[in-house]
Parts: structure tokens; C-alpha cells; sequence
């Protein structure tokens, strides 16, 4: 299983990495080994056997749909990088 | 007269309810050993010593109102000095993850864990080094610098929790609270020569952890026997409803006394393979004959598809590590790094501020979810952990617990594995499955290697099988002096 430079590169830009040439060149063998060890589970029979998603015996707990005290407004908007009064500003997403 | 530092967790207890020492006298003479030794191990990304002192007069002000009123009734825990991995919310205190993507991020709110804990009256000392987003067997991944090994300080402490580890082994905390995905608190355990639980999935909240492989990611906790753990796991395990994987299955109260007469303890051989350091395969089976000599059972077991845990593990935590790893986009946390558009910025953020192998796994994970290429690789690797969890199950029927190896080797040099991701993760080839299986597992220190570096042995139990785990290790320890050893710092 051997990942091409270009599929390296799109990977990335999927995961919204950007990444040297050096990175580039690096993560094409690293990962290429890493699916190579992988592969190995394309051997395995699972005819028949169901995944496993979570060990947990019950799925999905539901709780009663009344509104709770959610976090603080200011303590969160602290933490961003930049903010204007209620909001976090960001770049233009859509051409003026 | 003893050091303050050199105390168990219940030996401190014990004398904090005396009186022969206050919390801040505890307190401080830990923190005045992190100040000595710490700049030598760094097992600390953050101190917390304004906090601790406040915590410790608190605590000082219960005990000396319970000593007045005659009463004993105080929480188990009041007083005790701790580290938190820096993986845990605690809320005004800097989090970061090992990484620079949460370089300045003080978090809104406490874990549940560590809130538990500070209920029952702990002291944080601060917060502890690890990989970055916990992934990494070495803490060599940490964006702030590598953790020495107190044993040996050119050697890596293990990982990913190999800051709580090493704070413990130094006498740095009495104890840790500390993650599990793959083997993240048993593996450093093992090196350091302490004592580690990673309870079953779902036994402690998971709110306010920093997500990795969200159907793995155990809290738990590393002290110096499991005679000192069990107070903390009892003070944090438990239904939460902040955690919809937090199960409701009711805790009774773990004695530490159990008999082992009659415990069947299965010995694995898929286990003792090649490529087990030959201390480490003799000083667990040397362990196993004691836990015999005690009044176990020793029975050849076997679990078919262990060798291919790691791959599964391989897969689908960097699966789920891709998806939890999503939201840090430069916008609501952590620092910027500007772009023309939104996406430039997202690019750069991330790939300049996360690390090498936190890119991997990310890279990988997303691979593997991606369109065409999903079910050969993550919906084959969920079936396949059925098989392993089928593996315990079917184990579990004719034995009460599995006693194997921590890892296949003691604490290696740092630098060792290079820049060789494959190598780094065959190191968690015997911790991943009970990870994969959700079941607990112990480690606990059962010798020493040539080299004078600890040996590790880990036993397992059933989902919900705690106590068999405590006082299985609780017997050994009685019988045994290798929990006592400390490092020559």
C-alpha cells in the first residue's frame, strides 16, 4: 500500500494541514508503512461479525429535553484568539 | 524522621489526621522538591502553588474543625497533594495538551474527575507533561520539551503520561490522575515503577477531558501501590449525565483484602513472544509464581487475535483522533495564524501548530475514513475488535484475571525510535487490547531489569472487575517489596 505524493497532498488538505515539502516527502513513507502494517487486517475472515463502535452494552443514554445552565459567555470568548463583543471574528468567507 | 515526600498517599493521610504535619506543611515540602529536582525531569508544564497553598489551609481548617469536634468524618483524600496530566480541564488553569495549538488556553470548566477529587478536598500541585493529545509512548512528543525517566535520566519516562509517572516516582505528587487510550498510563507506570489503573471504559466521566479516541480514552490514576489508588478511584469513578458513555452500574465499595485462593489467573502466550526483553519475560513470570505462591492459579490461556490489536488500534484512533482534532481551527482557542481567507488560516493554524505525529495520526485517521477506502480500513478494523473483544470474553469464562507483560521492554533511551513511528507503537502491543476490549488493567512494579530500570506487570479483569484488580495487586504488594523501591534522585 503505497500513498502517492498527490494522495499525501490530498489527505492534507481533507485533514486542513498544510504541509512542507519536507513534510510531504516524510509522510508519504511514514504512512505508507503504517497502512502496509494495516493491511493486515484485510487478511482477517469478518464474515458474519458485527463492528464494535463502543464496548458499552447500552447505546445512546438520552436525557430528559430541559434546558441546562450552559457555560459562561465571557470565560469562553476569553480563549479566542480574536473577538468583538459577543462574537469571534474571523476572515471573510464570502467575496463582498 | 521521614521526608514529607517520601510518605504513601496513606501514610500522609494518616498523618495529616494526626496532626504530626499540616497540608500546607505537605504541600510546600512538595513543592519545594518540584523547585529542586524538577528543572532535572521536567514532569511539570505548569505549577499551580498559589492554588495548592489555598487548597491546603482549606484542608488544614476541616481537619483541625474535625479534630475539635472529635469527629473522623472527613473525605478520604482531604489534604493529599496530586498532579493532573494536561489533558484534564481544571477551569482557570493554562491546558495545553503538550501541544502549541493550546498554548495560552485556560479552559471555562473542571473535569468531572478532577472536580471529584477536589470535592474530596485534593490538592493540585499542578499540571503534568505528556505527548501531545496523548499520543505517544515516550512523552518525546511533547510540543514543551521530553520527560526524564527518575531511574535514569537519559531514558524516556514511557508515555503519554509520562510527566503524572515521573512526578510520582520522584516523590514530585503523591499520586497522579492520569489518561489511558492504549496504554498511556500503564506503560509509563511500568517504567517508572509505580503502581497504574486504567479502570473499564465508561467508569469515569470523560467530561472535561480532552477527547483523542473517544471509545478508548479511560481516566484513571498512578500512585505508588493500589493501596494508595484505590481511594482516588473511588473518589472519581461513577455515573455521570455529563458523559453519555458514563455507565450507571452501581459502585459498592472495593475492600482492599481478597483472598487469592481459588483466582484463576490466565498467562497468555501470545504474550511471550519474540522480541520480550528476557528481564521482563522472567520478572513477570517470577511475579506470576508469587501471585501462585499466594494461593492463585496459573492456566495457560490463549488470545487468538492479539497480534493484530495493533493494527486495529492503528486505525481507529486516529479515526477518531481526526474527528476530535477537527475543532481546533484557530477561531474559538489557542492561537492564530493568520491567512488570507479562512481556509489559508485554517491550514496554517494547524499545520504549524500541531506536531509531527499528531499530524500523522490525523493524516491516517482521515485516510481511513475517507470515501473509497472506509470500509477496507475502519469498518474492517471495528469488525476485527469484536474478534479481540470476543478473545476476553471467551478468556473470562475460565479465568478471574490475565497476568501478561506491561511492555515488551523497560524504559528505553530517549532518541531510541528516531523518527520510526512503527517501531514507537509496538511498544503498546500488550496494553492496546484492554483498551479495545474496555476492560480494566493494573500495572504495578514486579522487579528490575540489568540495567537496575523497572519491570512492569499488568493484570486484567472483566469489565466492571476493579476490585479483583486491587486486591489481586494488593496481596503482591504485601508480599512484595518492589512498590517501595524509589529511584535514586
Amino acid at each position: 500500500m503505497t500513498l502517492t505524493l498527490d494522495e499525501v497532498r490530498h489527505i492534507a488538505r481533507l485533514a486542513r494541514l498544510s504541509l512542507t515539502p519536507a513534510e510531504e516527502q516524510r509522510f508519504q513513507q511514514q504512512l505508507s508503512s503504517i497502512l502496509e502494517h494495516a493491511a493486515r487486517l484485510s487478511g482477517v475472515d469478518t464474515t458474519a461479525i458485527p463492528p464494535t463502535a463502543s464496548v458499552l452494552p447500552v447505546q445512546a443514554r438520552l436525557r430528559p429535553d430541559v434546558p441546562l445552565e450552559s457555560a459562561n459567555r465571557e470565560r469562553i470568548l476569553e480563549n479566542a484568539p480574536d473577538a468583538e463583543g459577543e462574537l469571534f471574528r474571523i476572515p471573510p468567507v464570502f467575496d463582498a | 524522621m521521614t521526608r514529607l515526600t517520601d510518605l504513601t498517599l496513606l501514610e500522609a493521610a494518616a498523618g495529616l489526621r494526626a496532626g504530626q504535619f499540616s497540608a500546607r506543611e505537605l504541600a510546600q515540602a512538595h513543592l519545594d522538591r518540584i523547585a529542586l529536582l524538577d528543572e532535572h525531569l521536567h514532569a511539570y508544564l505548569a505549577l499551580t502553588p498559589e492554588l495548592a497553598l489555598s487548597q491546603a489551609d482549606q484542608a488544614d481548617s476541616h481537619l483541625a474543625q474535625a479534630r475539635r469536634q472529635g469527629s473522623g468524618d472527613l473525605p478520604p483524600l482531604i489534604g493529599l497533594p496530586m498532579a493532573v496530566k494536561d489533558v484534564l480541564c481544571l477551569a482557570g488553569v493554562p491546558t495545553t495538551c503538550g501541544s502549541r495549538i493550546l498554548e495560552g488556553f485556560r479552559p471555562p470548566y473542571t473535569a468531572t474527575a478532577v472536580q471529584r477529587l477536589l470535592d474530596q478536598g485534593v490538592v493540585v500541585l499542578g499540571k503534568a507533561n505528556t505527548d501531545e493529545f496523548a499520543m505517544g509512548s515516550s512523552t518525546e512528543n511533547s510540543a514543551y520539551g521530553v520527560t526524564h525517566n527518575p531511574w535514569s535520566l537519559e531514558r524516556v519516562p514511557g508515555g503519554s503520561s509520562g510527566g503524572p509517572a515521573a512526578a510520582v516516582a520522584a516523590g514530585l505528587c503523591l499520586a497522579a490522575l492520569a489518561t489511558d487510550t492504549g496504554g498511556s498510563i500503564r506503560q509509563p507506570a511500568s517504567f517508572c515503577g509505580i503502581t497504574g489503573l486504567k479502570p473499564s471504559y465508561g467508569r469515569v466521566s470523560r467530561y472535561g477531558l480532552i477527547a483523542y479516541g473517544s471509545s478508548l480514552d479511560c481516566i484513571g490514576g498512578l500512585a505508588r501501590s493500589a493501596a494508595d489508588l484505590l481511594p482516588i478511584y473511588q473518589g472519581m469513578a461513577g455515573f455521570d449525565p455529563l458523559d453519555s458513555t458514563s455507565r450507571q452500574d452501581v459502585l459498592t465499595p472495593i475492600p482492599l483484602e481478597g483472598d487469592l485462593r481459588g483466582v484463576r489467573i490466565g498467562v497468555p502466550r501470545e504474550y511471550f513472544i519474540e522480541g520480550i526483553h528476557p528481564d521482563v519475560e522472567g520478572g513477570v513470570r517470577q511475579a506470576v509464581e508469587t501471585l501462585v505462591a499466594l494461593g492463585a492459579q496459573a492456566v495457560p490461556i490463549s488470545l487468538p487475535h492479539t497480534d493484530l490489536a495493533l493494527p486495529v488500534y492503528y486505525v481507529i484512533a486516529p479515526a477518531e483522533a481526526s474527528a476530535n482534532l477537527a475543532r481546533y481551527d484557530g477561531i474559538r482557542f489557542g492561537p492564530r495564524l493568520p491567512g488570507q481567507e479562512l481556509l489559508d488560516q485554517y491550514l496554517e493554524t494547524r499545520g504549524r501548530l500541531f506536531g509531527p505525529e499528531v499530524k500523522r495520526r490525523i493524516m491516517l485517521g482521515t485516510y481511513a475514513l475517507s470515501a473509497g477506502y472506509y470500509d477496507a480500513y475502519y469498518g474492517q478494523a471495528q469488525k476485527v475488535r469484536t474478534l479481540i473483544k470476543q478473545d476476553f470474553d471467551l478468556a473470562f469464562q475460565q479465568v478471574d484475571l490475565i497476568g501478561c507483560p506491561v511492555a515488551p521492554t523497560t524504559a528505553f533511551a530517549i532518541g531510541a525510535h528516531g523518527d520510526d513511528p512503527l517501531a514507537m507503537y509496538l511498544e503498546d502491543v500488550f496494553t492496546l487490547p484492554a483498551n479495545l476490549a474496555g476492560v480494566p488493567g493494573m500495572a504495578f512494579p514486579v522487579g528490575r531489569d540489568a540495567d537496575g530500570l523497572p519491570i512492569g506487570m499488568q493484570l486484567m479483569a472483566p469489565a466492571l472487575g476493579e476490585a479483583a484488580l486491587f486486591q489481586a495487586t494488593h496481596a503482591y504488594q504485601q508480599a512484595t517489596g518492589w512498590h517501595k523501591e524509589r529511584p535514586p534522585l
